[in-house]
């Protein structure tokens, strides 16, 4: 039973939870004390316990306060912002025909049914050999070159230079505490994790094959590996790539993506991402790439707090674009020319050679 | 473990506020609240800011109103358990079975442990403050075995045993958010954000740090940096930096620079950075000769 003097609190932090704040049983028991401790003599109390107590993270102070007026002075609550309606922008991409897709209230879900609303394409991939010279070579360098962190733990190993004390006190106490042997240790070597995030949507129509060609090769030779694709929606594409031929892979990659050569709305499809805790999970430490042009046909600023949000938990956040192949390329859009400081690298990726490249130079750079 | 009001005489935020004071840190409302409940909860406290708003300064201000000293904790990507937690002291264990002989000799015993900051917080809670700087620069594994240790304070040690805090130690960890700490490690904390402190305060804080420098001059350079925080800069100053340039604007002042001149000069103080000067230099008297006049 709880005390009806805590209820309200209890009832707080069930509405932040039902908002999305991670908050736990043991955050409001906290949260109850702290407001105890503080008398309260005022408003400003609760909210200083309430900021303090469940941890609410900068950028989302406004939101939180939002929610704190609502439920302790009675406000209403602004409506949640309705997405816009289709918005006249059209991805300008020179040389293409303008697609004309709707934007709906999607869920971006992946794995969702196609719904009517999008401009659904299935494609059909040539077999192309170009490029095949260098997703081979990739194939045998990746294993040596792609980017390693050192573990945690460490190994028994000949090379290593620490001392493994404890086996050479083990080995001692066997010889009157005379050190013969002297076993070594070192740090494990871990290859990093790697997330691909590839746009496919229609401006990106002539780059996208050849990346999910790369997407393959990546997905073969690298320990630790997600793939995304990027569009009207997010489609996982991970396992769909697991095959090691690569047109049984890009054949079921082709079934699983119902949105190639459609609209690009890469801060919703970034942020129904990182809007999956476990997906979410993974950029943290990774790598991660983005091979996209950043024409964005939504809001921005949406693109914008994703990408700041994936520059805070990746390990490096690169991204590759074609259209940025000139050294006197300037982003154009205004969502990419500010996402530029957040971003460790804005490199071109024409040819996929070029990406392959930077891939494997990412370590070194590093 | 119950909540205690009252820690070393302070029993509110006000109070709290005063003793910082008097260790000369100034504190806002939100610091002094956050704080005050992490001491009186008895959690750890989680400071997070820009870097150079004082949050280590923050750390050490606390060690030093509770009269206890601060064991800091750096921490690097690939810290350990070696380098956080305890070592035992190899040569000497050798070193003792050699002198033994054929008597029996415990090599297990405190005598040979090396103490890391974290089993040296847990064996005296009460002597120390443990500050945990920068825990974003380390790997994730270490916030992992941080969280056993921030929520149950105590060590096992494989050799002897489990050691445990008589009682909750005083901890603080530092965050320049260079990256999302994990939901696991700040739900145990208490949390707070540390901002650029508003000018008034800031020219207080350079007063109290800086003894030589005029209020004048403190007020210009706090109205300077405030200018060059509101610019796209890499790296915009911290409070440490307004600190810097006045008390180096001061120096440069009293060897016979005229006044604009000593702002200009000690601006290296200010920024450092060379994309950021290069960017602020056509435009520098403009930022510093409407504050100087």
């Amino acid at each position: 039973m709880i005390p009806k003097a805590s209820k309200t609190f209890v009832d707080f932090a069930g509405l932040l939870r039902a908002y999305g704040f991670a908050v736990s049983p043991d955050q409001t028991i906290g949260f109850i004390e702290a407001v105890g401790l503080l008398g309260p003599r005022s408003m400003e109390d609760i909210r200083a316990s309430a900021l303090a107590m469940f941890a609410i993270a900068k950028d989302r102070e406004d939101e939180f306060d939002a929610l704190f007026r609502t439920f302790f002075y009675g406000q209403t609550l602004a409506p949640p912002v309705e997405g816009d309606e289709e918005d006249d922008v059209e991805a300008h991409e020179p040389g293409m025909e303008t697609l004309d897709v709707p934007v709906e209230e999607d869920e971006d879900d992946p794995g969702d049914t196609a719904s009517g609303a999008e401009i659904l394409s299935q494609r059909a991939f040539a077999r192309e050999d170009e490029a095949l010279v260098s997703l081979k070579d990739f194939g045998r360098r990746a294993e040596r070159m792609l980017p390693r962190r050192t573990s945690y733990r460490f190994l028994s190993s000949n090379k290593g230079r620490r001392l493994n004390m404890r086996q050479v006190l083990k080995a001692a106490s066997r010889t009157d505490g005379d050190a013969i042997l002297l076993p070594m240790l070192d740090r494990k070597q871990k290859q990093r994790k790697i997330l691909l995030l590839v746009d496919v949507s229609g401006s990106m129509r002539d780059q996208s094959e050849g990346y999910l060609r790369f997407a393959h090769a990546l997905a073969q030779s690298a320990q630790s590996f997600e793939c995304f694709t990027l569009g009207t929606r997010l489609t996982r594409i991970t396992a769909s790539l697991k095959p090691k031929d690569r047109d049984q892979a890009l054949s079921r990659v082709t079934a699983a993506v119902a949105d190639f050569d459609g609209g690009t709305r890469i801060g919703d499809a970034l942020s129904a991402y990182l809007n999956v805790p476990r997906f979410a999970g993974y950029a943290r430490g990774a790598l991660v790439l983005i091979l996209s042009d950043g024409l964005e046909r939504g809001d921005p600023t949406q693109m914008i707090d994703a990408v700041a949000r994936f520059s805070r938990m990746a390990w490096r956040l690169h991204w590759l674009s074609p259209l940025a192949g000139d050294d006197d390329f300037a982003p154009q859009t205004e969502a990419l020319s500010a996402v530029l400081p957040k971003l460790d690298s804005l490199s071109g990726a024409r040819t996929i050679e070029a990406v392959c490249h930077h891939v494997l130079n990412v370590a070194r750079a590093a | 473990m119950a909540v205690r009001g009252t820690i070393a005489g302070i029993d509110s935020p006000a109070a709290l506020r005063e003793a910082l004071i008097g260790a000369q840190y100034l504190a806002d409302d939100g610091l002094a609240t956050a704080a005050y409940l992490a001491l009186a909860l008895g959690k750890p406290l989680l400071l997070e800011g820009a870097p150079g708003v004082g949050k280590t300064e923050a750390a050490k201000a606390i060690g030093s109103i509770l009269a206890r000293s601060v064991i800091r904790l750096q921490c690097y990507e690939g810290i350990d358990a070696a380098g956080a937690l305890y070592e035992w002291n190899y040569p000497r264990q050798m070193l003792a079975i050699r002198q033994a002989g054929d008597d029996y000799v415990n090599i297990y015993a405190d005598d040979f442990l090396l103490e890391r900051p974290l089993l040296g917080v847990i064996k005296s809670p009460a002597d120390n403050v443990l500050l945990i700087d920068e825990i974003d620069r380390a790997d994730q594994e270490f916030e992992a075995l941080l969280l056993e240790f921030l929520s149950d304070f105590q060590i096992s040690i494989p050799e002897t045993g489990t050691v445990k805090a008589t009682q909750r130690p005083v901890v603080v960890l530092t965050s320049n958010r260079t990256r999302d700490l994990h939901e696991a490690l700040r739900r145990r904390c208490v949390y707070h954000w540390i901002d650029y402190p508003d000018a008034m305060l800031e020219a207080e804080i350079v007063m109290a740090r800086a003894s030589s420098v005029a209020r004048q001059t403190a007020d210009a350079v706090v109205a300077a940096v405030g200018q060059l925080r509101g610019e796209p800069l890499v790296k915009p100053p911290g409070v440490a930096e307004t600190v810097e340039w006045a008390e180096a604007a001061t120096l440069l002042h009293s060897q016979g620079n005229p006044w604009p001149e000593a702002f200009k000069r000690s601006f290296g103080v200010a920024l450092k950075d060379q994309d950021d000067l290069a960017y602020i230099a056509p435009r520098l008297d403009a930022v510093i000769g409407g504050v100087a006049a």
